[in-house]
């Protein structure tokens, strides 16, 4: 029999205001095993451990139940506790009655009775609980970053300025990500390139870094500390050991039609291209859906004006196998598709673009070199109206329900941008609300109205018709006149609501990663873990958790990096102890667990068995205690109840159970 | 209008039409989108306010309920899903139960008529000017 | 093939010709309308009010008909349609209207939104198919700059109407193509004519009918094409400017049916 301590918290009122925690104490005190219980105000302070503590040395405790908050806050903290008195901590059972009993029910009798049965069915556990020990695994001591943009590079270079290795993952043919498509950055105004080069040129040459470019990751396994992941390599057809990168091929290059990426289709670039001219690696790649070569057999221009020798048509797909110790995600975002919104005529006029088309343009290197220019017909425009809000904020089934918090700033930006350098042109700014918070935010936003005289609208647009002389007739409403507005306008910027890279969805799959309802990474805890996700050993970086400009991008991929840095530094990990465990005798070697097992941590093996005196020889279940996880799946699917799981038992949880329905 | 009778319209509107005002955001996409916005006293951003401040007096002799000409541009556009339309409908569903409808009676028709006038112009009048 | 049909009231008297050239421009595509029996008519506005359910039987009543029959339930005016196709959608998704309709209607078998509404356009686009209907087309109107005007009701709201793009279409469009026309894109393609404000406020209407036209115009189109009589009837009383036809007039002018339904 047990000797078993029950310590309930009232957590200020948050417990006590709901429950009668001095009743409870009373009730559970008659139930089998316990020989203590006592209630106290917060019982994760220290006094409140020294409470638990004390009472495992005067009672002999052997067990206890601590009713307070969700095993997810202080679990690990009374484990601790009680280990530190000698108890094992796996002995340590906790009763939420915060999150599932007092902050969800109002009446004091009722939640009171709940708060008795939670305690109740925990204290039904420990009575069969054993002491477990925690295994130990090794640590991989290398990082995945997944994504090459802002994001990625940073967390990258903090890993490896840390002494540890880190591969980058990036799918397109260069890192660099949407800054490199930035003309100029808010809230400084600094060229987005000459600050964001240097990181791409320090990644590359950091000697502690490998870049894989034009690579996706395939298959995780594993888990924390020792994951096994499968990268492709795609086909560059480019030796990227004898290009040098010289650039002829691009020009001589036949096929010029394809829509750029990089310049959001508002340009073209050849078949084998490298996105920018800043790229790393510069190194091209031949997109074969776009090549002749590829399309028909003929051509192979590149191949005779290379002098390096460097084309290989011939070059395949290849799948490199690393592990690592830790995975950052940082896979970024990407605007909506315009084709819900058309009544801003997004699809019918080349004159109506989105902002980060207007970064294009605006960027020297961009479709018109700098120039502002409508696309249509290369004229300069006279009135520009920039529309906020496209897209985010909505509750209907057309755009996203947040805010993407970076449109505010930008558009400031572009609107001063244009006003500075184009005194002539008249640009108008359609806003539901203005929302600058940040160092240095509204005094910009100021300035873009004070000084630069942007004409700021609260309002919104209901339509943007094309006029058949060229122009777009602009018809809004400015709320605060209370007087529907008709303008013409040159050019329309529409801010695109932004949206996780949808490439995220399949990423996450791959490592057990939640995602919430908009596609965004979910952190561990919104405040206390903002860059860890559920799952152990991958972080996050980057607005793949969520919106973000680039300050807090950089500040956040510093912080996933010092996460994966602590779990780098560690030379072995205490594994879950709440493992599989098979029963030899009644294992029939069906397979059955082992089919079910998302960890493959489950194998056979034949081995001499004596049940009950019949020695013989059987094939029996054996566990990786490294790799099971502790989900439980195998327990459920044994035909024979053969499997088991250490720490929930099959008789843990019907006593439970049981305790909760008497 | 006494309070109570107020307080008990305004529910009805809300119940007719459906709408939930607090989901409005206050962004004006209505009242950029409406084409009979300058004909109308009380806009249609500002329908959504009348109804939760209770102001249903103003509201239900608003000639902006006649206004309206139900093309479904608000509601269509709308991003929160409140859907002005709804409620300005909902407002004239309010005066016709109530009144029996005199904004048009049948003795001023004749007069508007002419050979070409669809008959489906007529009932639809009907329709949205009385029952 | 055969459907059934609800033609409502202004096709039987100022829009007869819609109706004339849509049933001669169905037997030349080999299907046919069949006018549902004692049919009355929509009410010409959806009645929006969540509570509103008398208004709303006249079209349960043809809807189940369509359905007694096995047959889809083809529309041609833009109002029936609207309205026919949204109290098919309340039928299907509200059960409170739902519930309240049949309890009202007690016909044999309760109608629960079953019958697929299918305005005449979406016959010839899902149905006949516009590289079908262009193979048939006998006298293609080339050189024709055409305007396509859908107005409010054909389109929104986009997610019940399920018509098409409410904000940039191509039904009409891709329809002028099919008979040989060149199609002219203008912004007020679905921007409202007025509706019924017309009986009362002629000048509004006027006013919007202008700026449709004369952007139509302005694009180039030589001639507008509408499936609603009221539409149709509100762009003629605005002096000036381009002609405005029935799609299906220009239809059976394509495929070469005369008034009196002889080949030309």
């Amino acid at each position: 029999m047990q000797r078993i301590g029950v310590f309930v918290c009232h957590c200020g009122s948050n417990i006590a205001a709901t429950v009668d925690v001095k009743k409870v104490v009373e009730i559970v005190r008659n139930e089998p095993g316990v020989v203590h219980a006592e209630d106290y105000q917060y019982m994760c302070s220290e006094a409140g451990q020294a409470l638990i503590a004390k009472a495992i040395a005067e009672k002999n405790l052997s067990g206890i139940v601590v009713c307070s908050c969700s095993p997810r806050m202080h679990e690990a903290t009374f484990r601790k506790a009680a280990e530190r008195a000698g108890l094992n901590p796996y002995m340590v059972e906790i009763a939420n009655i915060r999150e599932h009993c007092s902050w969800i029910h109002k009446n004091v009798e009722e939640a009171t009775e709940k708060a008795v049965i939670l305690a109740r069915a925990a204290i039904a556990k420990v009575n069969l609980n054993a002491p477990l020990k925690a295994g130990e695994s090794r640590v991989t001591k290398r990082a995945l970053v997944i994504g090459g943009g802002i994001a990625g590079i940073q967390t990258a270079l903090d890993i490896a300025d840390a002494g540890y290795e880190v591969d980058i993952v990036e799918k397109t043919p260069s890192i660099g990500g949407r800054m490199s498509q930035l003309d100029k950055t808010f809230p400084t105004l600094d060229c987005s390139a000459c600050i964001l080069t240097p990181k791409m040129v320090e990644a590359a040459a950091h000697e502690k870094i490998t870049i894989y470019t034009y690579s996706e990751v395939e298959k995780v396994s594993g888990f924390v500390g020792d994951f096994t992941v499968d990268i492709r390599k795609k086909a560059r057809s480019v030796d990227m050991d004898k290009c040098t990168g010289c650039g002829v091929c691009q020009e001589k290059c036949p096929s010029k039609k394809t829509p750029s990426e990089f310049n959001r289709g508002l340009g073209n670039r050849s078949a084998i291209y490298t996105p920018f001219a800043q790229a790393i690696p510069n190194v091209p790649v031949i997109d074969r859906d776009a090549c002749i070569k590829f399309k028909t057999g003929k051509c192979g221009i590149c191949s005779k004006v290379c002098q390096a020798g460097a084309i290989d048509y011939e070059q395949k797909d290849e799948i490199v196998t690393e592990k690592y110790g830790a995975i950052v995600v940082a896979t970024g975002f990407d605007t909506i598709k315009l084709d819900k919104y058309d009544e801003y005529a997004y699809n019918q006029s080349k004159d109506v673009i989105t902002s980060l088309e207007l970064e294009r343009v605006m960027n020297a290197a961009g479709p018109t070199k700098g120039h502002l220019e409508r696309l249509s017909d290369g004229k300069h425009p006279k009135n520009i109206v920039f529309i906020q809000c496209v897209g985010s904020r909505c509750s209907d089934d057309r755009g996203k329900p947040y805010c993407s918090k970076i449109c505010c700033m930008y558009t400031a930006k572009h609107a001063m941008l244009i006003r500075d350098k184009y005194p002539d042109v008249n640009v108008t700014v359609f806003y539901i609300d203005v929302r600058t918070p940040g160092k240095n935010f509204d005094e910009f936003y100021r300035r873009a109205v004070e000084d630069y005289g942007v004409n700021y609208i609260k309002g919104q647009v209901g339509k943007v018709a094309p006029q058949p002389d060229g122009s777009l007739l602009v018809q809004g409403v400015d709320l605060l006149d209370n007087k529907q507005i008709l303008m013409e306008a040159d050019m329309v910027v529409l801010a695109t609501v932004i949206e996780p890279d949808p490439s995220v969805r399949k990423i996450a799959t791959m490592l057990t990663a939640s995602i919430d309802t908009n596609n965004f990474l979910t952190e561990s805890h919104a405040k206390l873990r903002p860059v860890e996700s559920p799952t152990a050993g991958v972080f996050l970086s980057g607005v793949c958790q969520g919106p973000k400009d680039i300050p807090e991008t950089v500040a956040q991929a510093g912080a996933a990096a010092v996460k994966a840095i602590g779990l780098l530094a560690k030379d072995k990990l205490l594994t879950n102890p709440c493992t599989a465990k098979p029963d030899e005798l009644l294992c029939n070697g069906c397979s059955a667990c082992a089919n079910v097992c998302p960890y493959g941590a489950i194998t056979y093996e034949t081995k001499l068995i004596n049940d009950h005196g019949i020695r013989e020889e059987r094939r029996v279940a054996q566990v990786n205690n490294a790799l099971c996880q502790g989900c439980g799946a195998c327990t459920v699917t044994c035909p024979s109840g053969a499997m088991d799981l250490q720490g929930f038992s099959n008789r843990q949880i019907i006593a439970e159970v049981d305790a909760i329905c008497r | 209008m006494s309070h109570d009778k107020t307080k008990k319209q305004a529910e009805l509107i809300r119940e007719i039409s459906g709408v939930n005002p607090y989901k409005c955001m206050k962004c004006g996409k209505c009242s950029a989108s409406c084409p009979s916005f300058n004909e109308m006293d009380i806009k249609p951003h500002q329908f959504v306010s009348y109804v939760l401040n209770d102001d249903l007096e103003a509201l239900v002799n608003s000639k902006s309920l006649w206004k309206c000409l139900s093309c479904f541009a608000c509601i269509e556009r709308c991003p929160r899903d409140v859907k002005p339309g709804k409620l300005v409908d909902a407002a004239r569903q309010l005066v016709v139960r109530e009144r029996g409808g005199d904004f048009l009676s049948a003795d001023e028709i004749p007069e508007k008529l002419d050979p070409e006038l669809p008959q489906q112009l007529l009932v639809s009048a009907f329709r949205r000017y009385r029952r | 093939m055969k459907y059934s049909y609800f033609p409502g009231c202004t096709l039987k008297t100022t829009g007869a010709s819609l109706d004339r050239s849509a049933r001669l421009a169905a037997l030349a595509l080999g299907f046919e309308l069949e006018e549902i029996e004692n049919w009355q008519c929509c009410g010409g506005v959806y009645p929006l009010g969540s509570d509103e359910i008398a208004t709303k039987l006249s079209s349960v009543r043809a809807l189940a008909e369509a359905k007694a029959k096995d047959q889809e339930l083809v529309t041609l005016c833009s109002a029936c349609h609207h309205v026919i196709k949204r109290v098919n959608d309340d039928m299907k998704n509200v059960d409170d209207i739902r519930t309240r309709a049949n309890n009202y209607m007690k016909l044999d078998e309760a109608y629960a939104g079953e019958t697929n509404v299918l305005h005449f356009l979406e016959v010839l686009r899902d149905r006949v198919g516009f590289d079908n209907l262009k193979a048939k087309v006998t006298n293609p109107l080339k050189g024709r700059k055409i305007g396509a005007y859908y107005g409010c009701l054909l389109l929104r709201p986009g997610k019940i109407m399920a018509f098409d793009d409410p904000e940039n279409p191509t039904i009409i469009e891709d329809f002028i193509r099919a008979i040989g026309a060149t199609p002219v894109v203008y912004p007020y393609r679905n921007e409202c004519c007025g509706g019924y404000i017309s009986l009362n406020e002629k000048d509004m209407a006027k006013s919007m009918c202008k700026r449709i036209k004369d952007s139509a115009e302005g694009f180039g189109a030589e001639m507008l094409i509408t499936a609603c009589p009221l539409c149709m009837y509100n762009l003629n009383k605005t002096e000036g400017g381009i002609s405005v036809r029935y799609f299906t007039e220009l239809l059976c002018e394509a495929l070469g049916i005369t008034e009196e339904g002889k080949a030309l």
